[in-house]
């Protein structure tokens, strides 16, 4: 018996030092950036809300199970199967709740929506992301350079990305700074990422991808503006250019590709690739997935 | 002459694989073996393969359903071993074959496992609660069990000829497309599913034909017990959702096997339609499992509380709620694909608006319990820990119902943890419970309740070990479906939901040990009176099993617990003044036919083997023919018949009461 006790003690001890040691690294529970911090901030809202049902729910399931046990004789009414109060209150309860957080969700999903620029002073640096087999391109339109499986960015600036995929569907996710948005070959879907400060954060693809899918993460570089500027100019000086040839290159099917650099991109690659897929069947613009790239 | 299928198809490429394929054909073998040796075969096809008896079918539905759990289990087990221990290393499963087991594994538990399950426990009990003598149409009964079974045995024959599909449960294009999963793993998931699919819309219709024309005498509506209301929402969405997976399938099919573009870029497709298709299935597809389980659990709560259900109304109202608004949220399995706020935010809402009747459902069950006399039969145990159990899944539902959050969480081990723990505790433990609960009926003896109780143990803890930590590690924005990983913090949770899955497969044992020593020890545990529990509802008031006709003579409904008031009416198991002839439907070997049928054209489909796939094809439509043109369908048992066996039936409960 003693010997028991002991053992659920180390138990329950080995469980709690795994808990704190684990806590950083609940990546979800510490954000990096505003949006992964709002939709955080979300989560635990409507946690919160749902604790009113939740805990009784357990609790009256156990305590009634236990107390109303043959043998014990408690009170015992076979036949009692309704009341209209008890009824309007179940109805109402849950009804209420769902209320709240509907319009808690209605509120958030447009002002969270991964399409809507984030607000600032500084203008977004506009990034193109490509989902290849399996390693994500990065393309930096304005910088005229491009990147494979490192993201670097300024931090504080809000960055508006473009992302598309050359193979099967993706999902681009970066726990630590925004939830994820799928990738689809021939349409271009839309996030926004801004990282408070300057970091390193693993990004992934989520979306079952084929072999090589394990493999395929890659890392976000938050830095000041002028370490930006000086990685912006690093990658200029780099030996390899993006050219077509290039390109169809790096497309096929590779795994744990290292970091590279491009210092020169072909004009409107990201356009290119995406209508690779479409043949000349655009889509109507707006918001939805299959809006032509901007041109 | 054979399609593509060559000798490279076996599976000497790999150990594991060739392990796989070995103990399916081993286990076929030994079990043509015993029954051989058993000098069983004419036996079980006349009485049990070519039956169209409702009991039957519903038994052998079940008995499919736990081959496929085995199956399935196994699938999970060697998935949570190769994440407990793939950090940093390949494990000991190549990407190829773990992408293989997750697709097989999602696959067979929802649609080989848990679907079968569903409909057994529909065919063993809605005829009897509704006082009928067989369901509306008993041969497309028996079709439907064996277009389940041809798909079942697809699924394992890809274990030993060829390969399974790595596109997930979902397949989604354009990976299932032809030019990223050329293989023949794709296309066995297609036609698995298509078969059974139809066999399920089938099954759908013929219970809502059922329950709605074969009553008896005054049993309204609102006298229907809750297992029978739940079984009636999931047959019209059986019948209403299940075309939409067939068309998906029939239209990724096209697209395989003639380059048409449905859900390919080229000309104009789009792989976005196909989730759409998939879902609008998919997601009353979750409502088809659960809403049964709901029936059993308000079944059992009721019978062991020894105390009327609460909130009949509400119960019923809520489930009728439930299965309307399933087809309204389909959405929500893809908010992540780039919808306006307006959009998402809508199917979000709707979402979270089915909690409100599964909510009342909750209270309800809970307040039958409240002022009850609780006894723990095994059912109301895992009834119990259904409650305390699904209510976390049903909060971390509505969590991912708000489309930011999704955002966070979609596709991380959270989700899995979320789904598993709305089936595993809400479908698995609901179908487990109507297996004890119904077990006598079916078969004349009770079971073994103290291994159903250990099972119950092992389950519901190995379910928290195993689950729990797959929420943490989504928190850690942990992937579902990796291969391997380079996250050493990760590696704690996945050892801990490893050894859940150990815990699960030690309940698995107990359930395999509660069937021998439940069939060791049947003579000390006949059921002889057909009523175990002292029940309410009418299935308890025929004998245990049930003669072929159910009802001598139909019995005459008067309230929804029609049992209890015909006990309180002094009514119950008194003989008729008369008996009369009864019409009963003929075996037909035609179901089984065509089901094995179904099988070679689907494999010959697989395969590319076409002449093989005409000719299944037209001995398919031959054989329908063949039993439309049958005139003489059923057969007769007179009425000195029928009461030389109810009088056998009356001595034995004179004998029991005595």
């Amino acid at each position: 018996m003693k010997q028991a006790v002991v053992t659920v003690r180390y138990a329950a001890l080995a469980v709690l030092a795994l808990l704190v040691a684990g806590c950083d690294r609940l990546v979800v529970l510490n954000p990096k950036g505003p949006i992964a911090d709002a939709e955080r901030g979300l989560m635990i809202d409507a946690f919160t809300v749902m604790m009113i049902v939740v805990v009784p729910v357990i609790l009256m399931a156990l305590w009634f199970a236990w107390r109303y046990r043959a043998g014990r004789n408690a009170r015992y009414e076979p036949t009692w199967d309704y009341s209209g109060k008890v009824d309007a209150v179940v109805w109402l309860v849950p009804a209420l709740i769902v209320i709240a957080v509907a319009v808690l969700l209605w509120r958030s999903t447009h002002k969270l929506d991964p399409y809507r620029e984030i607000a600032s002073s500084t203008p977004p640096l506009d990034v193109q992301v490509v989902a290849q087999d399996w390693k994500w391109l990065f393309i930096y339109p304005e910088q005229g350079v491009a990147s494979v499986n490192q993201l670097a960015i300024p931090a504080g600036r809000p960055i508006s990305l473009r992302i598309t995929s050359d193979t099967v569907m993706n999902s681009f996710y970066v726990p630590a700074l925004a939830g994820q948005i799928y990738a689809m070959a021939g349409m271009q879907t839309r996030l926004q990422i801004l990282a408070d400060k300057p970091g390193k954060f693993v990004g992934r693809n989520t979306q079952y991808s084929g072999g090589g899918f394990s493999d395929q993460f890659f890392e976000v570089v938050a830095m000041s503006q002028a370490d930006f500027d000086a990685w912006v100019a690093k990658a200029k000086q780099a030996p390899a250019r993006l050219d077509p040839p290039t390109y169809a290159k790096l497309a096929e099917k590779s795994r744990l590709n290292p970091i590279t650099l491009y210092s020169a991109v072909e004009p409107k690659l990201f356009d290119a690739i995406i209508d690779r897929y479409t043949g000349g069947h655009q889509a109507h613009g707006g918001q939805t997935p299959t809006a032509p790239a901007r041109r | 002459m054979f399609g593509r299928l060559t000798i490279e198809a076996l599976p000497f490429y790999s150990a594991i694989a060739a392990t796989g394929a070995a103990m399916v054909v081993g286990g076929a073998l030994l079990v043509a073996i015993v029954i051989t040796w058993l000098k069983g075969w004419v036996y079980l096809w006349q009485e049990w393969l070519t039956s169209v008896d409702h009991k039957r079918i519903g038994a052998m539905y079940i008995i499919l359903a736990l081959i496929m759990l085995l199956r399935g289990f196994v699938d999970a087990i060697m998935m949570r071993a190769q994440q407990a221990m793939a950090l940093n290393n390949g494990g000991y499963l190549p990407p190829e074959h773990f992408d293989q087991i997750f697709s097989s594994h999602g696959t067979i538990m929802i649609i080989f496992m848990a679907m079968p399950f569903m409909t057994g426990l529909l065919n063993i009990a809605v005829p009897l609660q509704i006082g009928t003598r067989d369901v509306a149409f008993p041969f497309l009964n028996s079709l439907s069990l064996w277009l389940a079974a041809s798909g079942a045995s697809l699924v394992m024959v890809s274990l030993v000829i060829g390969k399974f599909s790595t596109a997930g449960w979902t397949g989604y294009p354009p990976y299932s497309g032809i030019q990223y999963s050329p293989g023949v793993g794709v296309d066995y998931w297609i036609w698995a599913l298509l078969i059974s699919g139809v066999g399920s819309t089938l099954s759908g219709i013929n219970f809502i034909v059922t329950i709605l024309k074969r009553r008896a005498p005054g049993m309204t509506l609102m006298r229907m017990t809750p297992f029978v209301w739940t079984a009636l929402c999931t047959s019209v969405l059986m019948a209403f959702a299940f075309p939409a997976i067939t068309v998906a399938c029939i239209l990724l099919a096209l697209d395989r096997l003639l380059g048409m573009h449905f859900f390919t870029n080229e000309l104009g497709g789009n792989m976005m339609n196909y989730a759409n298709v998939f879902w609008i299935w998919g997601h009353p597809e979750v409502y088809i499992l659960i809403l049964p389980a709901f029936g059993v659990f308000s079944e059992v709560v009721a019978t062991f509380s020894r105390k009327r259900l609460f909130g009949y109304e509400s119960l019923v109202y809520a489930t009728a709620a439930i299965a309307i608004l399933s087809f309204t949220v389909w959405l929500h399995h893809f908010f992540t694909m780039g919808s306006s706020a307006n959009v998402n935010a809508f199917f979000g809402v709707t979402t979270m608006v089915i909690a409100v009747p599964t909510g009342v459902k909750v209270f309800n069950w809970l307040l039958t319990m409240y002022r009850g006399r609780i006894t723990f039969h095994p059912s109301m145990l895992w009834t119990v820990g259904f409650i305390a159990t699904f209510v976390i899944g049903g909060m971390t539902g509505v969590l991912l119902a708000v489309p930011p959050v999704d955002f966070l969480m979609h596709n991380t081990t959270f989700l899995v943890a979320h789904f598993h723990n709305m089936i595993i505790p809400g479908v698995l433990f609901g179908y487990l419970a109507g297996y004890m609960y119904w077990f006598p009926k079916a078969f004349g003896f009770k079971m073994n309740e103290p291994w159903g109780t250990a099972a119950f143990w092992f389950w519901i803890v190995g379910f928290y070990l195993a689950f729990m930590p797959l929420y943490v590690l989504g928190m850690m924005g942990m992937p579902r479906r990796m291969e391997q990983y380079n996250d050493p913090s990760w590696q704690p949770w996945l050892v801990a939901a490893s050894m859940g899955a150990v815990l699960i497969m030690i309940g698995i044992a107990c359930l395999i040990m509660q069937v021998i020593v439940s069939i060791r020890d049947r003579k000390k545990n006949l059921d002889v009176t057909g009523d175990p529990y002292d029940g309410r509802t009418l299935e308890w008031a025929t004998s245990s099993p049930p003669p072929p006709y159910n009802f001598a003579v139909l019995p005459e409904i008067r309230d929804r617990e029609a049992l209890l008031d015909m006990k309180e009416r002094g009514v119950a198991y008194t003989p008729p003044a008369r008996y009369h002839d009864i019409e009963i439907p003929k075996n037909s070997p035609a179901g089984v036919i065509m089901g094995g049928l179904s099988f070679v054209f689907g494999f010959a489909m697989v395969w590319w083997i076409w002449w093989l796939a005409i000719l299944c094809g037209l001995a398919m439509w031959a054989t329908m023919i063949w039993r439309s043109s049958d005139d003489e369908t059923d057969f007769v048992l007179t009425a000195a018949e029928v009461e030389r066996l109810e009088r056998a039936r009356y001595r034995e409960l004179e004998a029991a009461r005595s």
